[in-house]
């Protein structure tokens, strides 16, 4: 068998065939729908994303805060007694005993 | 995932810019209000181009889901990256670069049929064959045999193969204009197509062998 005037036959075959460029039934309309659905899930993952960052940046925060207020009381004299130390500090501003100084 | 247009896009069938409607309006001013938040002008471009990118896709593709989906995905893709059109080559060139990318892609990710044998040829594509070997003037090239031939051989070639004989023999274009479609450089295609001519004739051989002997 020739198989270059095959090969040439062949292409000469694929040639003529050239293919259908029809569409199908309201194409545009599935594209345009699924480009609307993506847009939807792009916001909707903007969002979320947003909402994850916020959520790290809170979470970082009190990190923070809780580290400093453990290295800050550590330094200072604790009391035996931590619900006392939890009233005194709750009722601080009610405490009778404080006196204003009104002096000039 | 990226969308053209900074602003909020819009779908609703309200019309935008100026009201006019959408196929008086040319593609460039088409392109304009999709990429500035007006989706829906994206749909005439979607009509007017879709039966070029169906023709150029079922060259690749043999059933029509896989046609549609790559077609789907031709134009999810125009569509994201509509901003790097820079407008200096019509849309369709721009387009149709697209498409055979896609096409030279979805080869890539099918190449589940290259290895099978030539035994399920058909018979009136073994009588084609056979009118071949015994005068090749008389089988005709028109006949819808030798074009299911062709198919079947096409398929079994590697995807650059397949592009690159597609897009030289089939579609007549010059390398240059393969080497820009394919972003391959000039002697890369030259090199490409004379290995996808040999690769074509290693398979007719093979055709043969497991035929006639």
């Amino acid at each position: 068998m020739n198989i270059s005037k095959l090969q040439e036959k062949l292409i000469a075959a694929a040639r003529r065939d050239r293919p259908a460029d029809r569409v199908p039934y309201a194409f545009e309309k599935r594209v345009m729908a699924l480009l609307a659905e993506r847009a939807a899930a792009v916001r909707h993952s903007a969002w979320v994303t947003s909402l994850m960052r916020a959520a790290a940046s809170c979470a970082m925060v009190a990190l923070l805060f809780g580290t400093w207020t453990f290295f800050a009381s550590s330094g200072s004299p604790a009391s035996d007694d931590l619900s006392q130390d939890l009233q005194n500090t709750l009722l601080a501003s009610a405490d009778p005993t404080d006196t204003i100084d009104t002096t000039p | 995932m990226t969308l053209p247009g900074s602003a909020r896009l819009d779908f609703s069938p309200v019309r935008h810019s100026s009201m006019i409607p959408p196929m008086e309006r040319t593609e460039a001013e088409l392109i304009a209000a999709v990429l500035s938040g007006d989706s829906a002008s994206f749909e005439p471009l979607v009509v007017k181009y879709s039966p070029r990118v169906f023709a150029t896709a079922r060259r690749y593709a043999r059933r029509e889901s896989e046609v549609e989906d790559i077609v789907q995905e031709v134009w999810l893709k125009a569509f994201d990256k509509l901003r790097t059109f820079r407008g200096e080559a019509p849309f369709e060139h721009w387009l149709m670069r697209m498409t055979v990318r896609t096409c030279y892609d979805f080869l890539r990710g099918h190449q589940r049929n290259r290895e099978s044998s030539f035994s399920e040829i058909s018979e009136p594509e073994e009588d084609w064959l056979e009118r071949f070997v015994a005068d090749p003037g008389s089988a005709a090239e028109d006949a819808d045999a030798a074009k299911l031939l062709v198919r079947r051989i096409m398929e079994k070639l590697s995807p650059s193969a397949r592009l690159v004989l597609t897009l030289l023999e089939l579609e007549d274009r010059s390398v240059k204009e393969i080497s820009k479609i394919t972003g391959w450089s000039v002697p890369l295609v030259k090199v490409r197509a004379f290995r996808a001519r040999a690769e074509m004739r290693k398979i007719l051989a093979r055709m043969a062998q497991d035929k006639y002997l």
